[in-house]
């Protein structure tokens, strides 16, 4: 490892061709081809791509600068001591009421995955940052509001998502209680802060985390991007009639098309011609397992983790909307 | 990846979300409401690219060896926002889904104006849950861009959108009489007309579909805020 050490050093201050190099080299060679690359988007299909892509990008921005602030705000400035007093003592109790905490977050998806990252980091259980991790997107506020407003004549839906989505956190938490194992979660390596001044280890925190969970928030964007142009729509409504198949299908999209917590509603209630129980499966699993999610969770928590987590949160997902779905409404 | 070339990655992307938010780039992809959000992340990106290359000038020896190479990603929406720019979406979204199914509420009044412009949402809602009450006796004027109906009968169509073009779905609207519509899917016209009782069935979805007995129409250049 210290030979590895050594060599890499040695590789990085010899006189190859680093980064910024590449870097200068591309943005020259982009800025002398931008008439013919502006150009390269020809069909309707691919430009729509692009659109939604860069749509994808655009919308999520602004609550993955949030979220990595924030996550960066506990790793700095929020002593270890604090979440030890913050939260219950005993890790089957921290869950629940990490998962409540997740109430008082607005935002989405991308902003909560490096916030529970940070959190673990800080010694948090893994099983309450994950409960928060699940709960944060689904029962905050702003999304509760869009709710109610996408689904004016059925107010229950609103109660249903929050309840469905608490029960699906608190279950995951306590599931990872039972059955999870810490090896299975691998933290990328950050620069350690603690020796570093504040200022220093603040924005390194920032850069870090953003040009990682943005990497990955890229290539979910690009995957739901695709899958936003190549489905179309008549495939799903052939599913719409049979009550089993309507509600996979649903899951299955609200997977694959990886829209923001906040609109997901929105969608939800255009696709009137399924049932109100399979729309709210589609509401629950939404914003705790979807592509650009799963892209997220391999990099900050590694993929042997996700590779367990994202099947187990939609398979408690699916059950507990379904069921939500048959009592509530 | 160096800390140096995440730096200017930071500084593309930031620069990239704040020249869409100050121009009207940004309305192609997210609703108007974002937009402080987006100016201050833009802000908040260049800080942190800043900040990096200040404390590069003297940089710790705790360099670390797994720097991301996802990071290089990054590059893409930068490319996406400043050099493609793409456009809102149009007719193939149109084609694609299902027209939205509309609610009924209740209908205030039309605005002023003869015709009174309205929007191709509330026409559809008005047209088909009130069946045209609120309608009757008035001429309407509807903006939209031109797509291919059933049997390839041009309609009127726009984007719906609750978040960002991501879950933008179409809301169309049939043309029924008046001057033949001759231009190409996707073209942006102003149709002026009344109420038509006929009715239609969207393809994909079984939707209803409201139509606009047509009195004239003329193309028009594409509204600053192309979504409804």
């Amino acid at each position: 490892m210290a030979e590895a050490r050594t060599l890499e050093r040695e590789a990085r201050q010899g006189p190859g061709i680093g980064s910024v190099e590449v870097l200068a080299a591309l943005l020259v060679l982009l800025v002398i081809f931008r008439g013919e690359l502006a150009g390269v988007v020809p069909g309707a299909r691919w430009q729509t791509w692009t659109t939604v892509f860069v749509s994808v990008l655009v919308q999520a921005v602004p609550f993955l600068v949030f979220g990595v602030l924030l996550s960066a705000v506990i790793a700095v400035f929020v002593p270890r001591s604090f979440w030890a007093r913050a939260l219950p003592r005993h890790p089957a109790l921290a869950v629940p009421a990490a998962s409540v905490a997740g109430v008082v977050l607005p935002g989405c998806e991308c902003g909560s995955v490096p916030i529970a990252g940070s959190l673990i980091r800080r010694g948090v259980t893994p099983a309450a940052a994950l409960a928060f991790l699940l709960a944060a997107p689904a029962v905050n506020p702003i999304v509760l509001t869009a709710t109610a407003v996408a689904f004016p004549g059925d107010p229950e839906m609103v109660v249903a998502r929050g309840l469905a989505s608490l029960v699906v956190a608190i279950v995951m938490g306590w599931l990872w209680l039972r059955l999870g194992k810490a090896e299975w979660i691998k933290l990328p390596h950050r620069p350690d802060v603690d020796g570093a001044s504040r200022g220093r280890a603040f924005w390194s925190a920032c850069r870090h985390d953003v040009v990682h969970a943005g990497g990955f928030l890229v290539l979910g964007a690009a995957a739901a991007a695709t899958i936003n142009v190549l489905v179309p729509e008549a495939w799903l409504q052939t599913l719409a009639a049979e009550p089993v198949l309507s509600v996979l299908a649903l899951a299955v999209l609200a997977v694959l098309l990886s829209i923001c917590s906040e609109a997901d509603a929105f969608v939800a209630a255009s696709l009137s011609q399924f049932s109100l129980t399979s729309r709210l499966v589609f509401l629950v699993v939404g914003p705790m397992v979807d592509l650009k999610l799963i892209s997220m969770q391999a990099g900050v928590f590694g993929r042997g983790f996700t590779a367990r987590f994202a099947p187990a949160t939609f398979v408690v997902a699916v059950l507990a909307g379904s069921v939500a779905g048959m009592v509530l409404l | 990846m160096n800390r140096q070339a995440q730096a200017v990655v930071l500084l593309l992307f930031g620069g990239a979300i704040l020249k869409a938010s100050f121009t009207d780039l940004y309305l192609r992809y997210v609703k108007e409401g974002l937009r402080p959000f987006l100016i201050a992340a833009g802000v908040a990106l260049v800080a942190t690219a800043i900040a990096t290359l200040w404390y590069e000038r003297r940089p710790d020896h705790d360099h670390s060896h797994h720097e991301p190479r996802v990071g290089w990603l990054l590059i893409l929406p930068v490319l996406g926002l400043l050099l493609v720019a793409p456009p809102a979406l149009g007719s193939f979204t149109a084609g694609q889904s299902g027209t939205l199914p509309v609610s009924g509420s209740d209908y205030a009044a039309l605005p002023a104006g003869d015709p009174a412009p309205i929007g191709l949402l509330d026409y559809a809602s008005r047209a088909l849950f009130d069946e045209g009450r609120s309608l009757t006796g008035r001429r309407v004027q509807l903006t939209g861009f031109v797509t291919a109906g059933p049997g390839g009968a041009p309609m009127l169509a726009r984007i719906v959108v609750g978040c960002c073009a991501a879950d933008g779905r179409p809301i169309k609207v049939g043309l029924t009489g008046g001057p033949l519509i001759d231009v190409p899917a996707g073209t942006w016209i102003q149709v002026t007309g009344t109420h038509s009782a006929k009715r239609g069935e969207d393809p994909v979805n079984q939707a209803d579909i409201a139509y606009l007995e047509v009195a004239q129409w003329q193309p028009v250049t594409p509204p600053k805020q192309q979504y409804e």
